[in-house]
């Protein structure tokens, strides 16, 4: 048999993680700063809110979007109520700042890079396959540059949460713009359109539904990274969760599940009601 | 006065359309390249002129590249080779911005499937073409006002296009064309997903507002009724060529080739048309589960007079009146086999609609049409009348109203 030397991949990876963390923290160091501002501004604002106001508050923007006093609203309102009673509010608003903080990033970069793909097909091509890495590559596996690079805390959080949620809204941007019927497009363009007025008047309206349910799968991926997030230092209901496994506390990782799973629901509803559109 | 000229207009699709054009200029058909070099010729060196005021209508089955040839007219598809001169002014040769602008200001389309906009209310759909322009907003809701008032819809500015009808939709892809005030309007099988009687009405109301604004029209269509009720000229398409192009009454009396020639014999529709072309869908009973009292609800609630009996395998037992179902229901018998007639009228779907006439004009009941002593369907006088006047009443899949994509 031929011997056939290993690939040094795992040295290659290193060397690199490496050379950045000496040599490209000119660039690191702006973005950990600013999204160190943004997340500890939200979540102190949060937490600032006292928390019946805060319910209320949530209460009444359920009834605005969702039109109606049902189900939702009262889900959301005995939902929190249980939350502050289990004791987790504040881990909440931590987890709700990190969440909107990773889902924010994802949707400013994600439907700009979406709409790109979908009007060109290198670009698509090129895009498609660091989606599927984002996505395959076990979340665990980048947090550990994550932490090289940004050291630990909410940040790399954040960081972690947005290349794992990302994907969902840039694919479906990019599908929503490109299933608009062609006559349509036909239609915008026969009128005398320019591209910029085909984008904002048709494509997008059009593929806005699609779009939203980008924005409603990539919250939703945020939050299934609170936990793994909470492994390097990112505060909130993960770490309690987190806390309940390394002290085999059943009934904690329960209640502490529990608080998410609400939140989780509150989220991924209030976002898909935004989705009912006028007939 | 010469609005639009186009010049051996001509678009090869596939990887290398130069080479297309030297072989098409070389003399090869249409199949000769696509078995060559594997391209498809969709329009082939096309050359014809039309005057301001006249409709000019393109016609052609699916494939004859009328479709290609009106979006070559303005630009939806960039020409391979030849020029498109609207007002003197060659279209293939502009860029980006005067393109866009002889678009807005020269051109407007309609379209076979509407291509209204779901997201915005007709007004908005009408307001396109001109908010597209930066007008301003009253001047723009004005204008789009008016042309809605032309077509017939006003009253519907707030509702959405999923709202109407396929008919009204069509107005509102009519009305959104007129409202920019182009002097060429393309029509691109405007009319061929309405429905026949609404086709006609607004083929009716096309002549109508043509009479008062004198546009110049580009009407492609499949139908030659339809071309021959609308066209002030008709070009006749096949591969991508133009067979024939002159007035109705040449097309008619002087075909140039064998082409036109099978293409006019439809005209006379009582030769052409069989029984399947013009039945219509019947209201029947199930003699397995169906008795007198519910023969006589369904005849009232279609507004019949008789109805067709079949068994569960659709296959013809007979015919059940109202007379005879409600005697039956007076006086309690409720065995349906006993009010059935067997003797009822057949024919076959392929049966001439001449060979028809005789067999309807004797019978009191629908003519049954059967096959394989299934009943498929039934023959009414009226949808014979309306077939040999140029509606067709069958069930044509390209006949989908209220449908909105």
């Amino acid at each position: 048999m031929i011997q056939i030397p290993q690939i040094p991949i795992v040295e290659f990876a290193d060397i690199i993680v490496a050379w950045l963390r000496s040599n490209a923290q000119w660039f690191f160091e702006p973005i950990k700063k600013f999204l160190d501002v943004i997340v500890s501004g939200l979540s102190e604002g949060l937490i600032a809110i006292p928390p019946f106001i805060f319910i209320l508050i949530m209460l009444l923007i359920t009834v605005y979007i969702t039109k109606k006093i049902g189900g939702l609203s009262i889900f959301v309102f005995l939902g929190l109520l249980l939350i502050h009673n289990l004791g987790y509010w504040e881990g909440t608003m931590l987890t709700l700042s990190l969440i909107l903080t990773a889902s924010m990033i994802s949707i400013i970069i994600g439907v700009p890079l979406g709409i790109w793909m979908s009007r060109s097909i290198v670009v698509q091509n090129v895009v498609t396959p660091i989606l599927d890495f984002m996505q395959t590559m076990p979340a665990f596996v980048y947090l550990i540059p994550a932490v090289s690079f940004f050291g630990i805390g909410m940040v790399p959080g954040v960081i972690a949460s947005v290349i794992f949620s990302m994907p969902p809204v840039v694919r479906l941007t990019n599908l929503g713009i490109r299933q608009v019927s062609t006559e349509l497009i036909e239609a915008a363009d026969a009128f005398g359109s320019t591209p910029k007025q085909k984008l904002f008047k048709v494509q997008l309206p059009m593929a806005k539904t699609t779009i939203m349910a980008g924005v409603n799968q990539t919250i939703m991926l945020a939050l299934s990274m609170v936990v793994i997030a909470s492994m390097i230092g990112a505060d909130g209901l993960g770490v309690e969760v987190f806390r309940a496994v390394t002290r085999n506390e059943a009934g904690q990782g329960f209640a502490s599940g529990l608080a998410i799973v609400i939140l989780a629901i509150i989220l991924d509803r209030i976002t898909q009601s935004l989705n009912i559109k006028r007939k | 006065m010469l609005k639009i000229e186009v010049k051996k207009l001509t678009k090869v699709f596939g990887k290398n359309p130069k080479l297309g054009i030297k072989l098409l200029e070389g003399g090869k058909t249409k199949a000769d390249i696509l078995k060559e070099t594997g391209m498809t010729v969709g329009v082939n060196q096309v050359s014809f002129k039309v005057f301001s005021g006249e409709i000019f209508v393109i016609m052609g089955l699916s494939g004859s590249g009328k479709s290609t040839l009106v979006r070559l007219i303005n630009r939806l598809i960039e020409p391979s080779a030849g020029s498109v001169l609207i007002d003197g002014e060659d279209l293939a040769k502009m860029d980006k911005a005067e393109l866009i602008k002889t678009r807005r200001k020269k051109l407007s389309m309609v379209f076979q499937k509407f291509g209204l906009f779901p997201h915005r209310t007709i007004l908005e759909n009408t307001e396109y073409g001109l908010e597209v322009q930066g007008f301003d907003k009253s001047e723009m809701r004005n204008k789009a006002l008016n042309s809605l008032k032309m077509v017939g819809l006003l009253g519907y500015e707030e509702q959405y296009p999923s709202q109407l009808s396929g008919g009204m939709q069509q107005r509102v892809g009519l009305a959104r064309a007129l409202a920019t005030d182009t002097d060429i309007l393309l029509m691109d099988e405007a009319f061929s997903a309405l429905d026949p009687l609404i086709r006609k009405e607004m083929q009716d109301e096309l002549i109508d507002l043509q009479s008062s604004m004198q546009k110049t029209i580009i009407f492609i269509t499949h139908d030659l009724d339809e071309a021959l009720k609308l066209g002030d000229r008709i070009a006749l398409m096949k591969d991508g060529v133009i067979v024939q192009i002159g007035t109705p009454e040449e097309i008619m009396t002087s075909p140039a080739n064998d082409y036109v020639k099978k293409f006019v014999q439809d005209v006379d529709r009582s030769k052409v048309l069989t029984a399947q072309n013009v039945m219509i869908r019947p209201e029947t009973i199930q003699v397995e589960k169906d008795g007198p009292r519910t023969a006589l609800q369904r005849m009232m609630q279609a507004e019949i007079s008789s109805i067709y009996a079949t068994n569960k395998n659709k296959e013809l037992i007979g015919i059940v009146t109202a007379d005879a179902a409600s005697e039956a229901i007076k006086s309690g018998n409720k065995n349906i086999y006993d009010i059935i007639e067997a003797n009822v009228p057949l024919v076959s779907p392929d049966l001439q609609l001449n060979d028809l006439f005789n067999v309807i004009y004797n019978s009191q009941v629908p003519v049954a049409v059967v096959e394989d002593k299934k009943l498929i369907g039934i023959i009414i006088r009226g949808a014979v009348l309306a077939a040999l006047a140029g509606n067709e009443v069958n069930h044509d899949d390209t006949n989908t109203p209220n449908t909105h994509s």
